[in-house]
């Protein structure tokens, strides 16, 4: 009987699977980039760009990305005058603009974390400052930053199920209509939701390790 | 007589309210070498670091191969170097540093050769040779594709030295290469700066502890105390016949 | 629906309405973090089980809670919970916070109980022995308050990390002030000044609560005499480099 269940939910959550890994890739790819460059705009000697990124992080960071989702939500469209598809854009945006800051002050901290001397050497070497980051700095702090941007994959997987919230079609909005349909069955599909997300982090989980070990390699002198 | 290679005219440099260098008087030859002793905290290091453009002097000037290191002329006046000018001028100079500052996510080889390729704008396969048959010189030759911390201490600081020498610089700085060493890697170190010394058309200033290593390869041996040269001249006369007290309180801390 | 710019009367108006959620959020986050804090130990206590297959089926199922959604993990129990047979029953909204998100963050809060004991030295637990303490006195003469001051800072920043999570509660209909927000949104039609004040709320509550936990963590590090958490840096070369 629970086999029959699960083969009457199953299909319909994987419906909401798609919607679930774009929002997952799209706040990947968008939240590493973010922290980058916050990251590097921390580090600028130019005050306001300095600034600017400090309120952005600290904006980010002092909220809850369950607000900061929702006021996109409802803001871009008054600030930008976009509807359509916003809720993609919300989802993504306010997923990346949180991890992203989360994540900057890792770049950040792995930058400053390069020791002394190695900025120094590249200098003896008379490298430009461009070519010290790009060659000595960057490739070093790198590495120090694998570990700790593996654990803010799971974290931003565990993010996407908020979107939701904001009427997106994914796995958690298909179980939310399987337990209107049917709430005897709620147990089963939140397991089963349980379950389909575990699935989804088990590779984020190997690839974090992954990390890890890498960054183990070739650091410290 | 030829024209200096590094002139300091009246540098000084504070850190903080602490005046570490109070005036400092001094040119280098082509191919002179000159080593630099003097007690903990008389800011020898500082010298050469300034030369290294890793520190900039709070006032006086550095001129290297006739050129103002740390200024520059526009519309006629002299005004702080930027970054391209620095650039311009540090070309001449390498440097090796006491604790090596190898970097650790390159091989060896690749250590020597990115500054050449990046900086100098060689030819790969020449930046290659040139590393190699350096690498070969210090005694390096079979570590090419190992990573600095598979090395020794003694390696590594060969290693440093050859990756500032594929840069063929004019002058050479050595910021107490040896004081991070394990005593009896020391000698290996020493051997390479000997044979490089040996060479001849290098200038090198080096800030050194090993008072029997400055006498047997240095021309002039310079005195550091209370932020100026105190002391100057032939080995000879600086380490054995001076009359300063301070250097010869100094000297006797050496002789044990 | 949103028609027109920011208006600060609505902004004013929300005001009162929202702050009026303010007691059940942070009295939430205060429940919830003591329910982690205490259920964080069951979870030491299981991964430190001797026999193996237990110990890696409870590190399974740890592992398992935190790749998980916590917001899923509260619908379960709000929703599903009531529904198993035999063992179910039916929570109240906040109750169901409680326990959803207070088992979600234990996972974390037992990993911190977890580093703070393993990071006790070697000799501490030989001394220990050496020294004939019972069980018991090893564990709280010796171990534990070694253990427990480093974990602080630690722990005050889950804290931290947790109030920000429990407006996911405002779904499942606790009145906190993102509840709230919501409702007076959906009455009146404008959300964005009532979300705006959430987000001023929460910037004015977190982020003074940062910087203190910051700074009790350095104090902590000087203490006991640990480098600030930057990695493995080279420490000696500072040291060496100031004595030339």
């Amino acid at each position: 009987m629970i086999i029959n269940a699960i083969a009457e939910i199953f299909p319909t959550l994987m419906q909401g699977l798609r919607i679930t890994i774009e929002v997952l890739l799209g706040s990947i790819i968008l939240g590493y980039l973010m922290a980058f460059v916050a990251g590097l705009c921390r580090l600028s000697k130019n005050p306001i760009i300095k600034y600017i990124t400090i309120f952005y992080v600290e904006v980010f960071r002092g909220t809850s990305l369950i607000v900061q989702l929702f006021w996109l939500f409802y803001a871009l469209p008054i600030l930008f005058g976009i509807s359509l598809g916003s809720d993609y854009l919300a989802g993504v945006l306010a997923i990346a603009l949180n991890y992203g800051a989360y994540m900057s002050e890792i770049v950040r901290g792995s930058i400053l974390s390069v020791a002394k001397g190695q900025t120094e050497a590249a200098t003896a070497l008379n490298m430009s400052r461009f070519q010290r980051m790009r060659l000595v700095i960057f490739p070093q702090a790198v590495r120090m930053m694998l570990p700790e941007f593996g654990n803010y994959l799971i974290q931003m997987l565990k993010a996407t199920s908020l979107v939701s919230l904001i009427g997106m079609t994914d796995i958690l909005y298909y179980g939310d209509i399987l337990r209107g349909n049917n709430l005897s069955q709620a147990p089963t599909v939140y397991f089963l939701i349980l379950v389909f997300y575990f699935i989804m982090a088990l590779p984020l989980i190997w690839l974090t390790r992954k990390m890890e070990t890498a960054s183990k390699k070739g650091v410290a002198s | 007589m030829t024209e200096p290679i590094v002139q300091y005219q009246d540098v000084h440099k504070s850190f903080g309210d602490t005046e570490v260098l109070t005036g400092i008087n001094l040119d280098i030859e082509p191919a002179e070498k000159v080593a630099v002793i003097g007690p903990s905290g008389s800011g020898k290091t500082t010298i050469i670091r300034m030369l290294m453009t890793l520190e900039e002097p709070t006032s006086g000037d550095i001129i290297v191969d006739g050129k103002n290191l740390w200024h520059m002329e526009k519309n006629g006046e002299l005004v702080p170097a930027n970054e391209k000018h620095l650039r311009q001028v540090r070309g001449n100079i390498g440097m090796v540093f006491q604790h090596f500052n190898l970097f650790p996510h390159m091989t060896i080889l690749d250590n020597c050769m990115s500054a050449p390729i990046h900086v100098q704008k060689v030819d790969k396969q020449e930046a290659k040779q040139r590393s190699i048959e350096m690498l070969e010189k210090v005694g390096l030759g079979d570590k090419l594709d190992s990573y600095p911390n598979q090395l020794s201490g003694g390696q590594k600081q060969r290693v440093a030295m050859a990756r500032a020498l594929v840069m063929r610089p004019k002058v050479m700085l050595f910021d107490e290469v040896t004081s991070a060493l394990d005593p009896e890697l020391v000698g290996e170190v020493l051997e390479v700066i000997r044979d490089i010394a040996n060479e001849g058309e290098m200038a090198m200033v080096l800030v050194t502890h090993e008072m029997e290593f400055a006498r047997d390869i240095a021309d002039r041996v310079l005195f550091l105390d209370n932020g100026v040269i105190a002391e100057e001249g032939p080995p000879a006369e600086v380490l054995e016949n001076s009359t300063n007290d301070r250097l010869q309180s100094f000297l006797h801390r050496f002789r044990t | 629906m949103n028609s027109g710019n920011w208006q600060w009367n609505t902004f004013f108006e929300a005001f009162p309405v929202v702050v009026e959620g303010l007691g059940i959020t942070l009295g939430l986050t205060v429940a919830t973090y003591l329910f982690a804090l205490i259920f964080g130990f069951v979870w030491t206590l299981l991964s430190a089980i001797r026999i193996t297959p237990i110990r890696w089926l409870f590190r399974w199922i740890m592992e398992f809670i935190r790749s998980t959604p916590p917001l899923v993990q509260l619908f379960f129990i709000f929703y599903a919970w009531p529904m198993v047979p035999i063992v179910g029953f039916a929570l109240d909204p906040f109750t169901s916070a409680i326990v959803g998100l207070g088992i979600h963050f234990s996972t974390y809060i037992g990993e911190v109980y977890r580093s703070g004991i393993e990071a006790v030295e070697k000799g501490q637990w030989e001394a220990a022995k050496a020294l004939n303490f019972s069980t018991g006195q090893k564990w709280s003469k010796i171990i534990l308050p070694q253990a427990i001051p480093p974990t602080i800072p630690m722990l005050g920043n889950y804290l931290i990390i947790m109030f920000k999570e429990i407006p996911l509660a405002s779904t499942i209909g606790v009145a906190g002030i993102l509840n709230l927000a919501n409702s007076y949104g959906s009455a009146n039609f404008r959300y964005l000044e009532p979300l705006t004040i959430v987000a001023l709320l929460f910037l004015l509550l977190s982020y003074p609560s940062a910087i203190l936990i910051n700074k009790l963590e350095r104090r902590m590090n000087r203490r006991f005499d640990k480098k600030e958490k930057s990695g493995s840096k080279p420490l000696k070369e500072e040291k060496e480099g100031a004595a030339s």
